[in-house]
């Protein structure tokens, strides 16, 4: 089962790999992980995706805070949450019917970021089940390359993640 | 303001945070703090081993209650420290690790010995810190003793740059406390934990505390005891629980666990209530958790939340500090009777005592039990005792009966064989009043006997009792009962220790003989130096009862019946 964890962490050396370090320490497989800044100086956010059980979870959550360096954890597991993955792929177009991928972009809100002669290369943005299913529906074509960034996501509603020391 | 060097502010810090002793080896990348050391009154152990520095600032702070500080240089010295933090780390001991790094624009070059040694620390540390500038140091050094005194104690790492060290700043100590953003040592006590737990108090009709070392790290002997005694429940205790207990208490059980007394393991499984007291349900405690204490309800009161749930799912689990927590409970807790309850477990006891080795006539055989029921019977109980790792470290925690908290010290989450001799080196800088003796194997002693010297050096009298069966007995141990009697890479072959001590200008003896034990034990503690005493020791002689890892903690190995011991019917001493 996936589940999801959102830390706001300090912006220091090392914590990303304090962060790491305690996922393979702890024995924990880590599908995902993105780090990016938040609107205060000085804190990061990450978005963790782990496949564990509610339990486990809580372990992690709760060993997250030992860490010195991490300020808050959410657990979003059964929170209604907005999350979202963005993909790019590149997708052979030699020898293709290029109105059956136009055809894909068009269904999937997918977008077409650039065009080589012999390729199309895609952005697919949504919650990671619906790229998922895009990728799997241009696989036939020939993927070349591809990249994701990892999902992030947000608590739905008025209430805010604060790294304020509660 | 006035200049310092960033060596004499790590001084500086260490002077504000009261310490008197360090405990290290100097080396290149170390070498300005060792200089401005000079100039500062704190007292410097010369180790022989970083790891000794590690395990010596260890037993400093288990046996006074303070953080023990060790020194190293930067890489080998620095990798040389793992093992001791990796110890202090799984039993929570403050300690702080001070190493010298190559200079900053070195970093990452693969200079002359440049190790990671925050990296690959970061798993065995509470925190650490890697400080590249002199002003940097002050807050770092601050941090490092908040964290790793507060909350659950553990060990931290500050690596400071050689040009950290050099640099010289306009300096002032800035006195005001620590504040760090991410840090929540200390969680209020909610109402409604401790509502959950009064009411499953009030319904239990047989109780059992657990007792673990979070009752001598928050001072709450008397609390436990009060609470104990209100609501008349049993104590069992973990290994590193003893002597946060009087072993003389009425209500003590005794050590629970893989070799802890039958009774005892039959008392948590049979309870209908536990109460976990600053422990964490380690598996040699547990047995399999399966089918550990399937008729108790549990109630478990940690510091660390990370430990609640952890091994153990409970009914009730309270964030918080254990003291507090008893005080809370006493407010509000009647008095109870089990005495019911306390009678049956007492009748559990049995055959035990007529099982007990020390029931055994004297035919000459030395036992391990026998040599440390004799140093517990001899010292009143009133030593502090550093054991290694192995069957001594059992037999010590089922014959020297504790009284008081810091008494025993013990490598017990990690196991560390080499721990004893320079953790009571430590433990006798902390506690130069007390009486400490080493209870070691042949084979740990060998492991830091270089410690030895160290003792030899600055005249730090502890008296060693050589536990000596020739073989790497709780490894033996194993193989006879678990791989068919084969001996693979146990029978060990030891040198002259009397000699060793002798060489050293110490007094060493060696004992065979039962009829020696007392006498000898007793010029140990006379002499003003450091004594070691070689006692050989039954060669196969195994620890009982024992729970083979993982399985029931009801399902014990006991002690072979010989008919003698049934004959003699003698008391145990």
């Amino acid at each position: 089962m996936h589940h999801t964890l959102v830390a706001l962490v300090e912006d220091k050396p090392g914590v990303l790999n304090r962060v790491a370090s305690l996922f393979r320490r702890r024995n924990f497989n880590i599908e995902s992980l993105t780090v990016g800044r938040t609107a205060e100086a000085g804190v990061s956010r990450m978005t963790i995706v782990i496949d564990s059980d509610q339990a486990s979870a809580e372990r992690v959550t709760a060993y997250l805070y030992k860490l010195v360096n991490v300020l808050q954890v959410e657990d979003l597991g059964s929170t209604p949450a907005v999350a979202r993955d963005l993909a790019l792929v590149k997708v052979s177009v030699a020898g293709h019917d290029r109105a059956a991928l136009l055809r894909i972009v068009d269904e999937t809100r997918a977008h077409i970021v650039d065009t080589g002669e012999q390729t199309m290369t895609l952005e697919i943005t949504g919650e990671p089940p619906h790229v998922d299913a895009v990728i799997r529906r241009l696989e036939p074509l020939g993927i070349i390359e591809m990249v994701r960034t990892g999902q992030v996501a947000m608590r739905r509603g008025d209430t805010a993640l604060s790294a304020a020391q509660s | 303001m006035p200049k310092r060097t960033g060596a004499q502010i790590i001084w500086e810090c260490l002077v504000h945070e009261d310490v008197q002793t360090v405990f290290g080896y100097p080396g290149g990348a170390i070498l300005p703090t060792y200089d401005a050391m000079l100039d500062y009154p704190v007292k410097h152990v010369l180790v022989r081993h970083e790891q000794g520095a590690t395990h010596m600032a260890d037993g400093f702070a288990r046996a006074g209650g303070g953080v023990g500080v060790a020194l190293a240089t930067s890489g080998p010295g620095a990798t040389n420290l793992v093992t001791g933090i990796a110890t202090a780390q799984m039993d929570s001991s403050p300690i702080v690790c001070i190493t010298g790094q190559v200079p900053s624009k070195y970093i990452g070059y693969d200079a002359f010995q440049e190790t990671d040694i925050t990296g690959i620390t970061l798993p065995i540390t509470k925190h650490s810190y890697l400080v590249t500038r002199a002003e940097d140091i002050m807050p770092a050094m601050k941090e490092a003793f908040h964290l790793a005194k507060s909350g659950r104690p553990g060990p931290v790492l500050v690596d400071i740059t050689k040009d950290a060290q050099q640099a010289s700043i306009e300096w002032a100590w800035d006195p005001s406390p620590v504040k760090m953003r991410g840090y929540r040592p200390l969680n209020p006590i909610t109402s409604e934990d401790l509502a959950k737990a009064t009411e499953l108090i009030r319904n239990s009709k047989r109780p059992v505390i657990l007792a673990g070392q979070g009752v001598i790290q928050s001072g709450a002997t008397q609390e436990l005891l009060a609470f104990a005694e209100r609501v008349s429940c049993p104590i069992a205790m973990t290994l590193l629980g003893i002597g946060g207990v009087p072993a003389n208490h009425p209500l003590n059980l005794g050590m629970m666990g893989m070799h802890g007394e039958a009774w005892v393991n039959h008392a948590i499984q049979e309870a209908d209530l536990l109460l976990a007291f600053g422990m964490r349900f380690d598996d040699r405690v547990t047995g399999n958790t399966k089918t550990y204490a399937l008729n108790a309800k549990k109630i478990h009161v940690d510091i660390d939340p990370s430990e609640l749930n952890k091994n153990i799912p409970v009914d009730a689990a309270i964030l918080g500090d254990l003291r507090e927590t008893l005080v809370d409970l006493l407010a509000v807790l009647e008095p109870a009777d089990h005495a019911e309850w306390i009678t049956y477990i007492d009748s559990m006891k049995g055959d035990a005592a007529v099982r007990d080795i020390q029931g055994l006539p004297d035919t000459g055989h030395l036992y391990a039990a026998h040599v440390i029921n004799d140093i517990w019977r001899i010292t009143g109980g009133n030593a502090i005792v550093v054991t290694d790792v192995g069957q001594h470290q059992m037999w010590e925690a089922q014959y020297y009966r504790h009284n008081s908290p810091r008494t025993l010290i013990t490598s017990g989450g990690l196991g560390t064989m080499g721990f004893a001799l320079p953790a009571a080196i430590g433990a006798k800088v902390a506690r130069p009043d007390a009486e400490v003796w080493v209870i070691v194997g042949d084979g740990g002693f060998q492991m830091t006997q270089a410690e030895l010297t160290t003792a030899a050096q600055e005249g730090i009298k502890v008296n060693i009792a050589i536990i000596n069966n020739g073989y790497l007995g709780m490894v033996r141990q194993w193989q006879e009962f678990f791989y068919e009697r084969r001996y693979a890479a146990t029978p060990l072959k030891s040198p002259d220790f009397v000699k060793i001590a002798e060489a050293h200008g110490l007094e060493g003896y060696r004992v065979d003989k039962r009829s020696d034990v007392d006498a000898t034990i007793n010029r140990a503690r006379k002499a003003e130096g450091t004594v070691l005493i070689d006692f050989r020791v039954e060669q196969e002689d195994s620890v009982y009862p024992m729970v083979p890892a993982g399985a029931d903690l009801h399902a014990m190995i006991r002690r072979p019946e010989p008919s003698v011991l049934a004959e003699t019917g003698a008391d145990p001493i």
